[in-house]
């Protein structure tokens, strides 16, 4: 399976998705860069976390213009895998790819630690290998992580299913514990946490497998 | 536009009349207003080093695996495998006092440019913070509104950019108050024939200007960081440097990527005295002159004059020398990362850095005799300032018992918990971190390209080197490397960060002069050359100084594994005191945590150190945590013994232990003493630990056991404190929180 990583000016996860999926799962992956208007030949895309172009007017906001979210958007309508991890879900939500917003941490601080993550569902391409209710210790790293969004949508994303991780412990104020959502064709996912960033021992968990593998099982599309 | 030099002009610019009858003869003539600044600038303290030079050569700087020593923007040691890592440690200590936020911001930013001006990818930074008493009634709210804009400033910068801020420390002391030290180290890496050197080379060659556009930002910057601060000092807010860690992320992808062109001769940053430095540099390592015509430099202010361009210290810019006629192979790389790369010169054979302003010459100096003949200065030094008496006097105070002593040093600023700090740092981006903040004595970076990895540690107590600053800086250096040897790692190489007061000043002259002479020594003995390094002085408020604050960063080398940690894993295992107990001399009592937090005083010496068996002590270390023999392990510092054994009953499994001591020691002085060159360890082989110690010569006894719940210190089968370890915990944890807010 295939996996591209998009590369903003400013991403900075880009080599540890690269790294995560190139090495500790062994398949091939390349860089797009950001002013590409075509993925090329790959079966699932990473928006990987940092800073795209900076985000200093909001997180995401001028990410969602670029080339390559053409590109990006019509891969998603054509079925593809499409993760966005941190600064990734930030822009899938600004590109309005996935609903809500992602605001400023409750504290009002920068947060790194790690957190424990509940799987809601297994009803996905990106958490199929896991259990429902199973507990996933993942790294979180972001100032603006807290889930926000209208009690419709909120209900909506329960009713159908589409709230993929829920923190236990929440770090940041979202709603409802969101941690990651689904699109409603299943196929885009957003989470703030880091799964690349847990991908082997060395790294103190490799609970991030589990999305991975999730997504390699979901299989090549046809 | 002509300017009279005058006198008042002169001494404005911080130069004395001598300093002024040098430039005079250099020139052979009067220099222009552009020149007076470009030579006040580059002779300025921050940039020549004129008091500390003639003492900073005492340092070794050589060793089998230097690749460069001092002199370039970064210190290169070799760590095998083809590659090399780069590392420095910086100040930006008056900076952050103005403007808290972008001076510690531009700091990260200032120190990640001395590195991937080398070629070198960061892969990680530490912090060594000193700041005044949060606590303070007169002032607590602006030592707290300092404390937290540097930490955002930190890791908004960090973050940003992508380099994981993996460790440090952070003190508070009153002489800080009105000047905090802001300390940056940081490492990259880098294969061994992918480094740079900033030399301008080949007559002909254009000089390009990259990244951000110049502005009215950080004139003076330098001569700032040169003096004294006073009431005006606030004033000087315009002064201070704005970071933008967007546009030096793009300069670093960019940077590397166009060094991998081959058309790059040389490369440097533009940081302490901008524009000016990078050229006059540049020129004078290569043995060559730079000719720059400034209406091509790009700007973003109109009107500016040739004085303030050069002078500018806006950030996020380089300036480099191309291979004639393959500019345009390095202009592509910058286009596509969006950055604007503009020629702005040429090199020449001259030997002069000539500055023109529409075609006409605004300034020519000799690029060798601005960069590399500041005056040198032997100033004056008798003995260091020290206010504290040498006798002994805590008997005195009500004793505080030990059981009532541990919570309250726990929950001291200086002790407890930095979480609230580190948080707000990525310590993890670009997945090398296998010890991040407080899980071990020193960070670990895996370095992926070669399996292998590195350990670093920041230290440096000021208490101690006021009252010693030989021995201060001596145990600072045995410090970071007994950190390093803990972990597993052999210390290889350091850089230091020099903060000190006003070297005008015989007695503060001396501190330096002592502290260097101590650092020298200890850092020869423990095979550790200096590769680089910064000096700050002058760190004076209304002609109060701080201590002096000599700040080492050492690196060690050691193989990837998962790492010894500080906690107790388990319970039932020997709790061993790798060093034994040691000299815990009362009058060597008055520097440490116990003094301060407790006492309230400051007297004495500080801990004794005896170099020989330290440097056992850390080979038994070593060899211990390469046999997998030690399920844990932590030094024995601030707080000594009571607060180590604390740290490490902290862990996720709960794990206290009960420790009996045969000494005859006072209990303060047996559980609080800072003496050095102690480990404390938990292990299911004791036998096999005493046996490695005993061929190392040091001892190593049977201290007590890990437990499953409480903690416990017994002296001679008498209790000197039981703590439940969730309530130490509490305290340990939450202070700094409690403090900030």
């Amino acid at each position: 399976m295939k996996f591209g990583v998009i590369v903003f000016p400013g991403s900075n996860c880009d080599h540890d998705a690269f790294y995560a999926v190139g090495t500790n799962l062994g398949q091939p992956v390349e860089y797009i860069w950001h002013d590409s208007s075509t993925l090329g030949a790959v079966d699932a895309v990473i928006l990987p976390g940092g800073f795209a172009y900076g985000d200093y007017l909001r997180c995401g906001a001028i990410a969602k213009f670029s080339p390559v979210m053409k590109a990006v958007r019509r891969f998603a309508a054509d079925g593809g895998l499409v993760l966005g991890v941190c600064n990734g879900f930030q822009i899938l939500v600004e590109a309005g790819l996935l609903p809500g917003a992602l605001i400023r941490n409750r504290g009002l601080k920068f947060i790194c630690r790690e957190v424990r993550l509940r799987v809601e569902t297994t009803d996905s391409p990106f958490t199929s290998a896991g259990r429902k209710g199973q507990i996933l210790r993942l790294p979180i790293a972001h100032g603006e992580g807290c889930y926000f969004a209208d009690e419709r949508t909120l209900d909506e994303l329960e009713a159908e299913d589409r709230i993929v991780f829920r923190y236990d412990g929440n770090p940041n104020g979202s709603l409802r514990d969101i941690a990651g959502i689904l699109s409603r064709e299943r196929n885009v996912m957003g989470m703030m946490p880091h799964p690349e960033r847990a991908t082997e021992p060395l790294m103190g968990s490799s609970d991030g497998l589990t999305v991975f593998q999730s997504m390699l099982g979901a299989g090549v599309r046809v | 536009m002509s300017v009279a030099i005058t006198p008042e002009l002169v001494a404005q610019h911080q130069l004395s009349t001598d300093e002024y009858r040098k430039i005079v003869s250099i020139l052979g003539r009067e220099p222009s207003y552009t020149e007076l600044g470009i030579f006040s600038v580059m002779w300025s303290e921050h940039c020549s080093y004129k008091s500390s030079r003639l003492h900073l050569k005492k340092l070794p700087t050589s060793g089998k695996l230097v690749v460069q020593g001092p002199g370039e923007n970064a210190g290169i040691i070799d760590i095998g495998g083809g590659y090399v890592i780069a590392f420095k440690i910086e100040s930006h200590n008056h900076p952050s006092f103005i403007e808290p936020f972008q001076g510690a911001a531009t700091g990260v930013g200032g120190i990640l440019r001395d590195i991937f001006t080398m070629g070198a990818r960061p892969i990680a930074v530490m912090d060594s913070l000193r700041f005044g008493r949060l606590d303070d009634p007169g002032t607590g709210a602006r030592n707290r509104r300092i404390l937290s804009g540097v930490v955002a400033g930190i890791a908004h910068y960090g973050n940003c950019f992508g380099v994981p801020t993996v460790g440090g420390e952070c003190i508070f002391e009153p002489c800080y108050d009105g000047n905090p030290l802001i300390n940056v180290f940081a490492l990259g890496v880098c294969r061994k024939e992918d480094v740079f050197y900033a030399r301008a080379a080949g007559a002909g060659n254009p000089v390009i200007y990259v990244g951000a556009r110049t502005g009215r930002d950080g004139i003076h910057g330098a001569s700032m960081a040169s003096a004294e601060f006073t009431e005006e000092s606030k004033q000087k807010r315009p002064n201070v440097q704005v970071g933008d860690p967007f546009m030096e992320k793009l300069l670093l992808e960019a940077c590397l990527e166009a060094m991998q062109t081959g058309a790059i001769v040389g490369i440097q940053d533009m940081g302490a005295a901008g524009l000016t430095c990078s050229t006059c540099e540049m020129g004078s390592r290569g043995g060559v002159g730079i000719e720059i015509e400034l209406d091509r430099v790009p700007q973003r202010e109109t009107g500016m004059t040739p004085y303030e361009i050069m002078l500018s210290e806006s950030q996020e810019r380089m300036l480099l020398v191309a291979d004639k006629g393959r500019e345009e192979e390095v202009y592509r790389v910058f286009r596509k990362w969006g950055l604007e790369a503009v020629e702005i010169g040429v090199v020449t054979s001259d030997g002069k850095m000539r500055v023109k302003e529409h075609g006409v010459t605004v300034a020519e100096i000799p690029a060798r005799e601005l960069a590399d003949e500041a005056p040198l200065y032997d100033r004056p030094h008798t003995k260091p300032l020290r206010g504290a008496d040498h006798r002994l006097l805590w008997s005195a105070n009500p004793t505080v018992t030990v059981q009532d002593a541990l919570p309250a040093l726990l929950s001291s600023p200086d002790t407890c918990s930095k979480r609230w700090i580190w948080e707000q740092y990525d310590y993890q981006v670009r997945t090398n971190t296998i010890a991040g903040p407080e899980r071990t004595d020193a960070a670990i970076l895996r370095i992926k390209e070669t399996g292998a990895s590195v350990a670093m540690s920041l230290d440096g107590n000021g208490r101690y080197c006021y009252l010693s600053p030989r021995e201060g800086a001596q145990l600072a250096v045995a410090e970071c490397c007994r950190n390093l040897s803990t972990v597993g790692a052999e210390p290889v190489a350091a850089t230091n960060c020099l903060n000190f007061g006003n070297p005008e000043r015989p007695e503060i002259m001396a501190q330096l002069v002592e502290a260097i002479e101590g650092m020298a020594d200890a850092c020869r003995f423990f095979d550790t050359p200096i590769t680089g390094g910064n000096v700050s002085l002058y760190n004076e408020t209304l002609g109060e100084g701080i201590y002096p604050t000599p700040v080492m960063g050492i690196v060690g080398l050691l193989k990837t594994a998962a790492p010894v940690t500080i906690p107790f894993k388990n319970a039932g295992r020997a709790v061993m005191l790798l060093g034994g107990i040691g000299g815990c001399d009362e009058t060597r009592f008055g520097g440490t945590g116990y003094a301060k937090e407790i006492l309230k005083q400051l007297w004495g010496l500080p801990p004794a150190l005896d170099l020989d068996r330290e440097k056992r002590v850390q080979a038994a270390i070593r060899e211990i945590v390469a046999a997998g023999l030690a399920e844990s392990a932590h030094d024995l510092s601030d707080g000594g013994l009571a607060v180590a054994l604390a740290e490490c009953s902290f862990g996720p499994a709960g794990v206290g232990a009960a420790i009996d001591i045969a000494s005859d020691l006072r209990p303060e002085v047996l559980a609080f003493h800072e003496g050095p060159s102690r480990i404390l360890i938990s292990t299911a082989h004791a036998g096999k630990v005493a046996a490695i110690a005993e061929r190392h010569g040091i001892e190593a006894p049977v201290v007590g056991v890990t437990i499953e719940k409480g903690m416990e210190i017994r002296q001679r089968a008498i209790t000197l404190g039981s703590w439940e370890i969730a309530a130490l915990k509490a305290a340990y944890s939450g202070a700094l929180e409690s403090y900030v807010r």
